[in-house]
Order: C-alpha cells, then sequence, then structure tokens
C-alpha cells in the first residue's frame, strides 16, 4: 500500500534534500532518516520523506541471487 | 544501479519461474498482505505465471478500502464548514462515504486539497491563516511518522491553524484477527515492505510463533515477490516457521528508530478500530496522545463528527474474500450491482482490492476462473 | 510606448477605441496576412488554389474541395510551461487535429477571453509564441475576437481556436481498424502531461522534459504521400495513449494489444510516473501521433516517421487483433497480459 521510490540525492540543505529519479527532481524532507545522508546516497522517498537508505550491496546480493537461481535450471538442463 | 529495471528483468523473471514451479501437488495459498503487492502482483501477471501453483489470497493492506463509510462521511462533514480546508492524499477523494465523496463535495464548494506529502499541510496553512487546515491522515504505518513529524512542526513552529484527524492503522493486528477466526485458507504470508521499513521484522514474530505460517518482507518488484515466494518455499523444505527479511536494501530487522520515536511521542494506540470488512479489531489504530488534543480534529469538533456506525450490504462478502475463504466472482453482487463505480465494500473501493483487480482481470478472452 | 506595466482592462474587450488600439498594435503586429488585414467579419479563403474568386455569386460545382473543419478551446494551467506556451499549445493543438484527419492546414481563427488585469507583456508573449507556431506549419490566422471579462471570470487567458484545412488523404477513421493493423506512436508519450503536472502546486517537481507541443502536419504529409495504407490517425491528448487505443477499440469492435517494453517513454516521465503512482499512458502529449497502418506497411511507415527529426524515437508498439469484446491489452516483456486502464477523469497521485 505504500509507494517509494529508490532516489539519489543530490542536493542537502539542513532537514531538506533534492533528490532525482531518472531525471524528475524533487525536494523532500530528511527528518525520518535514522542516519545521516550524504550526496549520491539512495533513499527510498515516500510521501515526500526519505524514510530509509538503500543498501547497495544488499540489492547486488540479492541480483545475484536471483541470477544463481535462474540460472540453475538451465544448468541441469544443458 | 538501475532499481527499477534490474528488478523487473524478464530473463531472470522466467529463469526463477522454473524455480517456482517445481512440482507440488496442491498450490500453496499466499497472502500477501498488502495493497501494492496485489497491484505488483497484478500488473506484472505474476499470478497469471504461478496458477497451479500459487494461489494468492489479496490482503486488507489497502487503508482506503478498509476505511469504514461513517469515517470517510467525517472528512465530508468536516470539509463543509465554512472555515475549514480539508487535507488529504490522493487516495482518498474518490472513495464514497454514506452520501457521496471528497470528489462531490468539491463540486458543491468544499475546499478539498490534495496533498503529495502531509508537510504540504504546512505550506497551505501559512498560506491561509484565517482558515483551519484539517489533515486527514490515513495510512499504515509507512504513513503514519510523516503525520508526527507534521505534528511536531506545528508545535515547534507555533502554528495555531492546523488541526489532524488520524485514521492511521497497524498491520499486524488485522492479520491476527483474520488468522484468528479460524476458517481461513492461509499457508504463508507476503509482508509489506515499506511498512517493515519502518517497523523492523520483529512485530511480525507473534503471529508466526502463534499461527506456524512463515512470512517474507518483500520488496516491490516483480522479481522481489518472485524470490520472496521462494525463500517461502524454501522454509517449507526445510520445515522452518520464520520471519524472513527478502527486501534487504530496504528493511532493517529493528526498522526505523527515528520514525518509531516520532510514532510513540505523539500518537497512542486506539482501543479498538473498526475495519471495514474485518469488524472491530483492538489496538489496530492510532490516534493523538491526550496532552496534544487541541490537535485532534476528533476532539475539537466533537459535536459535528457523526458517531453513527454505517455497515455495508449484508450481500457484500468481503469478509469472507480477505479470510481467502470466497473469491470474489463467489459473491452475489460481484460485477452486477458492486462495481469499481459503485462499490459496495471494502474490496471493491480502490485498485488494490480483490474484487476491483478481478473485476478488470474476468473480462479478458482466456482468463480462467 | 511602454507595455511592460500595461494590463488589460475592461475597456479593451468593449469594442471601442481601446479594442481597435489593442487588435492593431498587438494581434495584426504578429498574425498580419493579406485576409485578416482587410478586419472583416469573416475571412473569406481559397480552399482550391486554382480559384481567384472573381466571378461573382455562386462558385461553379467543379471549384469546391472537400474540407475539414475544428474546433478547441485551450484552458492550461499554467500559461507558461517548459516548451511552450498557451498560445503554441492553442495553434499546435487544432493544426494537429486537422492533420489526423487527413487534412492539410490552411486557415485558423483564434478568440481570446481575457482576464481584466492579464500583463499585456504576457499576452504578447503569448500572441508571438501563436504567429511562430502558425508560420512554422505555414498556416494564416485569418479571424479573430476578443473579449475581456471581470477579474476572477477567466483563469488569466482562454484561448479558442477554430481551423479549416483541405482534405488531402481519404478514408482515416477509427472504424477501418482492420485485424493485424500496425499501431505505432511517433516518439515518447506523456512528456506535455508530465511538464505541466511537475508544475502544479501540490507537486512542486523539477522535470528534464518540456512539453512537446508542435505542429505536426509536416510528419504525418510524409506518411500520407508515401502511398502506405494508413487506416486511422490521432494524436494522444487529453487521456493520452490509453484514450486513443480505448477509442480506437470502441469504435472499431477490434482489439488491440500492445507491447509495453516498445512504448517509448522519456527517463524523467517514468521517475515522475513511479513517483506518483501514474501510468504514462493517461498522461498527454501534443507533439506526437498514434498511426494504425496495414501490416504490410509498417516497416516502410516506420522508416518514413523516423526520417523526420519530430519521429526519431517512432516505434511499433502493438496491433490490432480479433477481441468481440474490444479489449485494449497490454503484455509484459515476459508474455503476462493485463488490461490497460482507461483514463480517469482526474490525475490524482497515490501514496498507497
Amino acid at each position: 500500500m505504500c509507494i517509494a521510490v529508490p532516489s539519489k540525492i543530490i542536493e542537502i540543505n539542513n532537514s531538506l534534500a533534492t533528490v532525482d529519479v531518472y531525471g524528475a527532481r524533487k525536494e523532500i524532507s530528511l527528518l525520518l532518516l535514522p542516519e545521516e545522508a550524504k550526496i549520491g546516497d539512495y533513499v527510498l522517498v515516500h510521501a515526500g520523506f526519505a524514510i530509509q537508505k538503500v543498501d547497495e550491496a544488499a540489492a547486488r546480493d540479492a541480483l545475484n541471487l536471483l541470477q544463481e537461481l535462474s540460472e540453475k535450471m538451465e544448468e541441469v538442463n544443458g | 544501479m538501475d532499481f527499477l529495471r534490474e528488478f523487473r528483468d524478464s530473463s531472470t523473471v522466467k529463469g526463477i519461474l522454473k524455480e517456482i514451479e517445481k512440482p507440488s501437488d496442491t498450490p500453496l495459498n499466499i497472502m500477501e498482505i498488502c495493497g501494492s503487492h496485489t497491484h505488483t502482483i497484478m500488473r506484472f501477471g505474476l499470478d497469471e505465471l504461478l496458477r497451479g501453483h500459487i494461489n494468492f489470497i489479496h490482503g486488507p493492506g489497502c487503508p482506503v478500502c478498509v476505511m469504514p463509510k461513517e469515517r470517510i462521511d467525517h472528512a465530508i462533514v468536516l470539509s463543509r464548514q465554512e472555515d475549514i480546508i480539508l487535507a488529504t492524499v490522493g487516495d482518498m477523494i474518490r472513495v464514497p462515504g454514506s452520501k457521496g465523496s471528497l470528489i462531490t463535495e468539491r463540486v458543491k464548494g468544499g475546499d478539498i486539497r490534495i496533498v503529495y506529502s502531509p508537510m504540504d499541510v504546512l505550506y497551505i496553512a501559512r498560506d491561509n491563516p484565517d482558515k483551519i487546515v484539517v489533515y486527514f491522515a490515513i495510512g499504515f504505518e509507512t504513513t503514519t511518522p510523516a503525520t508526527a513529524v507534521v505534528m511536531e512542526g506545528c508545535i515547534r513552529e507555533e502554528i495555531k491553524n492546523i488541526l489532524f484527524h488520524v485514521n492511521h492503522v497497524l498491520v499486524p493486528p488485522p492479520i491476527d484477527a483474520i488468522m484468528a477466526s479460524g476458517d481461513v485458507v492461509i499457508d504463508a504470508f507476503i509482508a509489506p515492505g515499506h511498512v517493515s521499513v519502518i517497523t523492523g521484522a520483529g512485530v511480525y514474530r507473534p503471529i508466526v510463533e502463534k499461527y506456524r505460517t512463515p512470512m517474507v518482507i518483500c520488496g516491490f518488484e516483480p522479481l522481489d515477490v518472485l524470490l520472496g515466494i521462494w525463500m517461502i518455499l524454501r522454509q517449507f523444505r526445510e520445515q522452518r516457521c520464520e520471519v524472513e527479511i527478502q527486501y534487504k536494501r530496504a528493511v532493517r530487522p529493528e526498522g526505523n528508530l527515528k520514525a518509531q520515536g516520532l510514532i510513540n511521542r505523539y500518537l497512542q494506540l486506539r482501543e479498538s478500530f473498526r475495519w471495514r470488512g474485518i469488524g472491530d479489531i483492538p489496538l489496530s489504530g492510532m490516534k493523538i496522545k491526550d496532552e496534544f488534543a487541541h490537535l485532534d480534529a476528533e476532539v475539537i469538533f466533537k459535536d459535528l463528527l457523526p458517531c453513527e456506525l454505517i455497515d455495508d450490504h449484508r450481500l457484500c462478502k468481503c469478509g469472507e474474500i480477505l479470510k481467502g475463504r470466497l473469491k470474489p466472482i463467489d459473491c452475489s453482487v460481484f460485477g452486477t450491482a458492486c462495481t469499481p463505480q459503485n462499490p459496495m465494500g471494502a474490496c471493491m473501493v480502490s485498485a488494490e482490492g480483490a474484487c476491483q483487480a478481478y473485476y478488470k482481470y474476468k473480462q479478458l478472452p482466456n482468463y480462467e476462473h | 510606448m511602454s507595455t511592460e506595466s500595461f494590463a488589460i482592462l475592461l475597456s479593451h474587450g468593449g469594442g471601442g477605441e481601446e479594442t481597435w488600439r489593442l487588435i492593431r498594435g498587438l494581434f495584426l503586429k504578429y498574425f498580419s496576412n493579406p485576409i485578416l488585414n482587410t478586419l472583416e467579419d469573416s475571412a473569406v479563403v481559397n480552399l482550391n488554389p486554382n480559384a481567384k474568386g472573381d466571378f461573382g455569386g455562386v462558385t461553379p460545382f467543379p471549384l469546391r474541395t472537400r474540407i475539414a473543419f475544428t474546433t478547441d478551446s485551450f484552458t492550461v494551467s499554467p500559461l507558461f510551461f517548459k516548451g511552450g506556451n498557451i498560445g503554441k499549445l492553442a495553434v499546435a493543438g487544432t493544426v494537429n487535429d486537422l492533420s489526423v484527419i487527413g487534412a492539410k492546414p490552411l486557415y485558423l481563427s483564434a478568440g481570446f477571453i481575457i482576464e481584466e488585469g492579464f500583463p499585456y507583456p504576457d499576452l504578447e508573449k503569448i500572441v508571438r509564441g501563436m504567429a511562430e507556431e502558425a508560420d512554422s506549419a505555414g498556416i494564416k490566422i485569418v479571424t479573430g475576437d476578443t473579449k475581456v471579462v471581470p477579474k476572477g471570470n477567466a483563469d488569466g487567458l482562454f484561448i479558442n481556436t477554430s481551423g479549416i484545412g483541405e482534405i488531402i488523404y481519404e478514408g482515416l477513421s477509427s472504424s477501418n481498424l482492420k485485424e493485424g493493423d500496425a499501431i505505432i506512436v511517433s516518439g515518447t508519450v506523456g512528456d506535455h502531461g508530465a511538464s505541466i503536472l511537475a508544475l502544479r502546486e501540490e507537486m512542486r517537481f523539477d522535470l528534464d522534459v518540456e512539453s512537446d507541443c508542435r505542429c505536426m502536419w509536416d510528419l504525418i504529409e510524409m506518411v500520407l504521400l508515401s502511398g502506405a495504407k494508413v487506416h486511422a490517425m490521432r494524436d494522444p491528448t487529453r487521456g493520452g495513449l490509453s484514450a486513443v487505443l480505448h477509442e480506437w477499440a470502441g469504435q472499431s469492435g477490434m482489439g488491440i494489444e500492445i507491447e509495453e517494453e516498445n512504448i517509448p517513454l522519456k527517463a524523467p516521465v517514468r521517475g515522475l510516473c513511479e513517483i506518483l503512482g501514474l501510468d504514462p499512458l493517461h498522461l498527454t502529449s501534443e507533439g506526437k501521433v498514434v498511426f494504425a497502418v496495414s501490416e504490410e506497411d509498417s516497416d516502410k511507415v516506420l522508416e518514413i516517421v523516423r526520417s523526420h527529426p519530430a519521429g526519431r524515437e517512432a516505434m511499433v508498439i502493438g496491433r490490432v487483433i480479433r477481441n468481440p469484446q474490444k479489449r485494449v491489452i497490454s503484455k509484459t516483456s515476459w508474455g503476462t497480459k493485463r488490461p490497460l486502464e482507461p483514463p480517469q477523469g482526474e490525475l490524482l497521485p497515490r501514496i498507497c
């Protein structure tokens, strides 16, 4: 029920940040972010608030696992 | 990293499907709790891809769907007051109460503003000092902290013309209520990814332990859901029954402590909240703490707000559909008296409701019931 | 005369001296052409380029030509946006409505309803924009009207344009869609809608996209003169691509199937839609054309469209299929299908 999109921080101004999603830019609030943010970080934005940083390493792990699983059947089938 | 593209890659989708399609005699019943997961499943045809293997049961995670009509009527009554600007999010204004929706009120002259972010309420209040802005707050735990931030903003900056009508609800209690009813057919859960960003994973543990149903917290891209299903199947294979996080790039086990702190600072649990289609569920909704009653529209406008409870039509089968006992097509008014344009129950109200999703799909030529 | 601080007054719409000063000083300055300059109540135009108009009385039968006639009113807010303004939109919109029915756009009328107090420099910018767009399309604005209404009775400015064009290609109609027809879109969809949406007060987005507002006759003419069998054309304005496809399915009695991956979209439009929970196929385009062409001419038309600067990103996005329920179906890249939602009345951002 909750739309939140990974958005890149391109500017920070106290508790506000400008984020970019494929070239759509918006000012959002950092007041709910539990950690310090820096330019270049990806954050999940919901209803105008950054609610968490996106952990790129974890994303990479998930994609690797997916890749592994999707290739498994191909190996079995030869 | 292009998160959207990578987690929608079609060759990976086709590949992982084979891992999920491993032989099983009867399909597994998985409830996706969250409306956005219903949306992902429908939009990307995951139910079609997994037909015969997984049976998706669409859960109650749609905050506009479960809003009882009498509370929508609150919004309408407030919007009719001359000095009130009613602000709410886009999802809310189409939902009909007992006598029309906020859209029909706007036509009659009600000052109703759609906000993308609750923070915008502060700007509206600043630009309209001689009016009272009532923020009609809806949403699950993902959205609740935003309301707390705006409340804090009001208090800190001494903004005197904002009030809040809080309708925030929680995810675990309705799941517990559905499972406790005893006549459910749910084998596992896909838990909401963004709610869990705020709450963390621990809130689901009591349910998993009490009912022995595995739960995986998933992201919202098709590969997130498919990987989550694979993790559920792995739990069954390994005879485990746990809360697992698939959506590790966003969900920390402890959640967002800062957001949780803000919620607890300004809001408290209601004794009970009435869920459309399910009924009264204790400790399932939030309200403003007593010390901030001066910000609570339900307190300030107590005498104005109607208190009559409005039930859905007796023919409405949403309660059974939400538990997975019935499918939308088993309801006698589905598609006839009850349509997206004229919804009779919770499941038809928005695009994420089970009945509306089925309504759009059942007319496809090769759709199999 | 300094027009910097000049604002439109009720008297400018009164029909007296001030009205004539406005017409001569602003509209004639930019729209000037021999037909308009006569300032008659109606413009008299030649539809047949060979007619000299000097015979007097009833025009002989062989000189009549089939014409297309259309009208549209423009109430866009804000009046100025990235890539254009209400004036440019008013010209392009009506020119495109003529073009998609196979008519070479010839003449436009322009009616202005101006709110009292409207800044003159803004009006001049808009009128200049209209003249530039009309010139680029080779059309003339030959007649017009001006009204000024009291403050509060118009959202700054409303424009109505009506247009006539000469039919050069017969038989374009949604009822002519045939099974197997290719659906081709001339470029990225939703650019105009996204750029306007981003400017809406409650949105406050900054978008790397401008309105695609543009007259499309020159591109369309190339396709029509190529000999390809074109069955229907539309510009996907209000309601976006989804509206066109649903109208075509409804009126032809056929179904339409599209490939989601093939729909050209600019990345920021996609980004905006992801954030707001909107479908880009519901957003307006003001400089794009959707073609339904016979299957065997699909490659040829695609090549022609792509050869034009405004058509570089053209794609075949789907085809017409047999479907008694007249469904518009969208296919994912892994083959699953879902019905494409018809556009709702209002674009509402979702957070849930």
